[in-house]
């Protein structure tokens, strides 16, 4: 694995970069939020990322994917980070859309990756509860048998995009104990299944999520990818997949924001002199570049090691784990300092830099945060 | 088969034949280094074969080109032998100064001549060097330094103190900064001089550490005579000189870090905490969240000094990494100490004598000897006034 950006994917990041700067800025993203938008993204947008070939990115080609793995999606996301883009890349690329894919269900594939790919289609993926925390193998929905398929009822929190979602897939227990991965079925429902309430959440970092209701939601066993009992293998390894993004959004998210203080630094005057003079900042700013610089590396390495053909999961675990854990706490990080060194404007709704620490934390308690995953990295080396 | 392939193929094999097997496995067969020089004395026979044979075929200093006796390899074939070398349990060669921080200096700075006369000596392991940097009153202002050297026609006339001087004691030659021009500012009237130890004025007397070792001395050099011809570069631009060295020393510090395959930190603190299974969680979860939590660091760390090996290799201009490697490097250092004090507990208090195993009386000295990493080849705070300022831009 070399740790370096291919001619490919240098092009593919200064594209995102450039697309970023002009057309999504932070201000966008602000504007979502005080219009409060409906769908809390922009679809034009969306639709424009399809045609660039971002969406596709991960997916098989006969679906208008662009069969290239997380090395070249990271990079996009990253540069999306940096604007905060709400679009959603998170639920319907990575979660649902990577489930999907990674299933091998030819015909659930056929049906929705087409659209997903083309940017019309939004999926969502819900798999939480209330006190589900980060074990992905305590769903709050149960399944029951009922003639040759199920009923579904329970709750899912916090389910990404889920108000806007044209299908949800659901993880639900169809048989064994919560906390273990075999028992586990994830079935696909449509937005207008009968029984499936979605209400949108209004979050800290106002990215989009819902709660959704299901009250006697009727689904098949042909429904179910990968199998009835069989989807809890199949989730944690996407939710592992979709973390790496998340560490990559969250690098992109975390640059910006530095960038952003050191310009403050530079410009701010107190004492007869800019801020940045003063040694007890530089310093700060200094082991903030370092974690930077660190964090490149994790995700780098993360999305290589999960492309590599026949990866060995529990290697890939690791290296999900030490990004995750290096990025959820240097987001926080820098963000927390950021705000200190803009002093009273960075408490203010007017100056952007506090949206970037909304989203640090909202990252960081995403997926598992530093603890979570040091205490993974633990039991994976057997201690 | 790839030119690589063949590379590495061909490098197993030779390693396997021309290292004795006696060093071979962990920890080189349990040897001290081996630093080279003329006061050298080989632990063992094998010890000796195995440099020779190395040297020979440029093995010591792998990168080097050929006409000066090194490997003539690219980095990518470096990266290999690194990687062989490992997985065999093959020991080092040779280390030391002259591979690391005057060898890498040479190459960028020296004359022909100059090269000629001292690099193969050191593939060789027949000169070994220390470092003349630091004065009393010059440590983290280093330009400050006043060691004076006066203009005597073809040579100098050198006089003053060296502090701090690792190794100097057992060293051949010293690559010192010396003050050439008091009038000029100060980064501008110093000159970097090699100067054999052996020259009648210099003497050195060794300084006890905290660790209860004497690994470093300070230089005294009176009336001491060093010929124009060992200046590097050019005279009072001997700045510019040193602080590429420094970018090397600091790498050098950096990956002392990353090596060996260890013993897991976990298993060490099974067989000291009371209730652990053999394959359980420990019983000591604060421990075992900090041992985590290091080797997540760790190996963040060692991604991304890959990271810079590969953006090298790709033809990239470094940045600051010397200093972020610097500081990243010896902190964890330091903390895997702490953390191996922390698993021994009292057991970790031993200076010498009975009731304590030697591995536990070199876990106090490691940790006390590793509290200078971060106040040796520029502190950290030194460090991070480097990146503030050149990486930054924020200014003075
Ligand atoms: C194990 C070891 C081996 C060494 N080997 C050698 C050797 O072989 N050859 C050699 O020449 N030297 C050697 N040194 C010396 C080393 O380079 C110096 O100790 C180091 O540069 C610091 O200088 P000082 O000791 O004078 O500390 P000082 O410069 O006096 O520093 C004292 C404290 O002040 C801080 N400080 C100083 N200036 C600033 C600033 N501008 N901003 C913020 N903080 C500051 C420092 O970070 C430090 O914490 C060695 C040192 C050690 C510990």
């Amino acid at each position: 694995m070399e740790l370096i950006l291919t001619e490919d994917q240098e092009l593919i990041a200064k594209t995102a970069v450039d697309f970023v700067g002009e057309r999504s800025p932070i201000a966008r993203m602000r504007a979502l939020r005080d219009d409060g938008d409906p769908a809390g993204f922009s679809r034009e947008l969306w639709k424009e990322m399809a045609d660039l070939g971002w969406v596709g990115i991960p997916f098989a080609e006969v679906h208008g994917g662009a069969d290239l793995g997380l090395a070249e999606l990271t990079v996009v996301i990253e540069a999306l980070g940096r604007g905060l883009a709400p679009e959603p890349f998170l639920s319907t690329v990575l979660l649902a859309g990577q489930l999907l894919q990674r299933s091998g269900d030819d015909a659930a594939c056929a049906r929705w990756l087409p659209g997903v790919c083309a940017g019309d289609t939004i999926l969502a993926l819900a798999y939480q509860g209330v006190t589900s925390r980060y074990d992905a193998f305590s769903p709050s929905v149960v399944a029951t048998a009922s003639g040759d398929g199920f009923r579904l009822a329970g709750q899912a929190i916090q389910v990404l995009d889920g108000h806007v979602a044209d299908a949800l897939i659901v993880s639900a227990r169809t048989s064994g104990e919560q906390g273990e991965a075999s028992g586990l079925s994830l079935f696909v429902v449509p937005k207008d299944a009968s029984g499936l309430e979605i209400v949108r959440q209004s979050r800290v970092d106002g990215r989009n999520a819902a709660l959704v209701q299901l009250d006697d939601v009727a689904v098949s066993a042909a429904d179910a990818l990968a199998g009835v009992d069989g989807g809890g293998p199949l989730l944690q390894q996407t939710i592992d997949r979709a973390t790496i993004g998340l560490c990559a959004e969250m690098l992109g998210g975390m640059q910006q924001a530095f960038e952003l203080t050191l310009e403050h630094m530079k410009t701010r005057e107190q004492f007869d002199t800019v801020i940045g003079t003063f040694q007890a900042l530089k310093h700060r700013a200094a082991d903030l570049f370092i974690e930077i610089e660190l964090a490149k590396s994790v995700v780098m390495a993360a999305a290589r090691a999960a492309d590599e053909a026949g990866a060995d999961p529990g290697e890939l675990a690791r290296h999900v784990s030490v990004a995750k854990a290096h990025c959820s706490e240097a987001y926080v990080h820098i963000t927390n300092e950021a705000v200190q060194m803009f002093g009273g404007v960075g408490m203010t709704d007017e100056y952007d830099i506090g949206f970037y620490m909304k989203r640090a934390r909202a990252a960081e308690l995403t997926f598992g945060d530093a603890a979570f995953h040091r205490d993974r990295w633990a039991a994976l080396g057997g201690y | 088969m790839s030119d690589l392939q063949a590379f590495q193929a061909e490098t197993r094999a030779w390693l396997k034949e021309n290292c004795p097997a006696s060093l071979l496995g962990a920890g080189g067969g349990g040897l001290v280094g081996t630093w080279g020089g003329r006061k050298w004395q080989p632990e063992n026979e094998d010890q000796r074969v195995w440099l020779e044979r190395a040297a020979e075929k440029g093995f010591t200093a792998p990168t080097w080109p050929t006409d000066v006796g090194g490997g003539g390899l690219s980095k990518a074939e470096a990266k290999i032998l690194a990687q062989e070398m490992r997985a065999l349990g093959v020991p080092p060669p040779l280390i030391g100064f002259g591979l690391t921080m005057i060898g890498p200096t040479l190459l960028q700075y020296g004359s022909e001549e100059q090269k000629q006369e001292h690099l193969p000596k050191i593939v060789r392991g027949e000169i070994r060097w220390c470092q003349g940097y630091s004065e009393p009153g010059a440590g983290s202002d280093l330009a400050g330094l006043q060691m004076r050297a006066e203009d005597k026609g073809d040579h100098y006339i050198v006089n003053g103190t060296k502090v701090w001087t690792s190794y100097a004691d057992e060293a051949d030659w010293i690559f010192a900064l010396v003050r050439t021009d008091p009038k000029a500012k100060k980064q501008e009237g110093i000159t970097f001089l090699l100067i054999d130890m052996e020259t009648p004025g210099v003497s050195v007397s060794p300084i006890l550490l905290i660790s209860g070792s004497s690994p470093f001395c300070e230089t005294h050099f009176q009336d001491v005579k060093a010929l124009k011809s060992n200046v590097i570069f050019k005279e009072h631009a001997g700045w510019t000189v040193a602080k590429a060295l420094l970018g090397h020393e600091r790498s050098m510090v950096a990956e002392a870090f990353g090596g060996g395959s260890r013993r897991s930190l976990a298993d060490r603190a099974r067989a000291y905490l009371p209730g652990a299974t053999a394959d359980g969680p420990l019983p000591d979860g604060g421990l075992r969240r900090d041992i985590a939590s290091f080797e997540m660091e760790a190996r963040a760390f060692g991604l991304t000094m890959q990271r810079s090996r590969d953006a090298a290799k790709a033809g990239q201009q470094p940045g600051a990494e010397s200093s972020i490697f610097k500081i990243v490097g010896t902190e964890l250092n330091q903390r895997r100490q702490e953390l191996l004090l922390h698993i021994a507990g009292p057991q970790a208090l031993g200076w010498e004598g009975e009731g304590f195993a030697d591995g536990e009386l070199a876990t106090t000295r490691d940790w006390l000897r590793s509290r200078g990493n971060t106040i040796e080849g520029g502190t950290s705070e030194v460090q991070r006034n480097i990146i503030a300022k050149r990486v930054l831009g924020l200014p003075d």
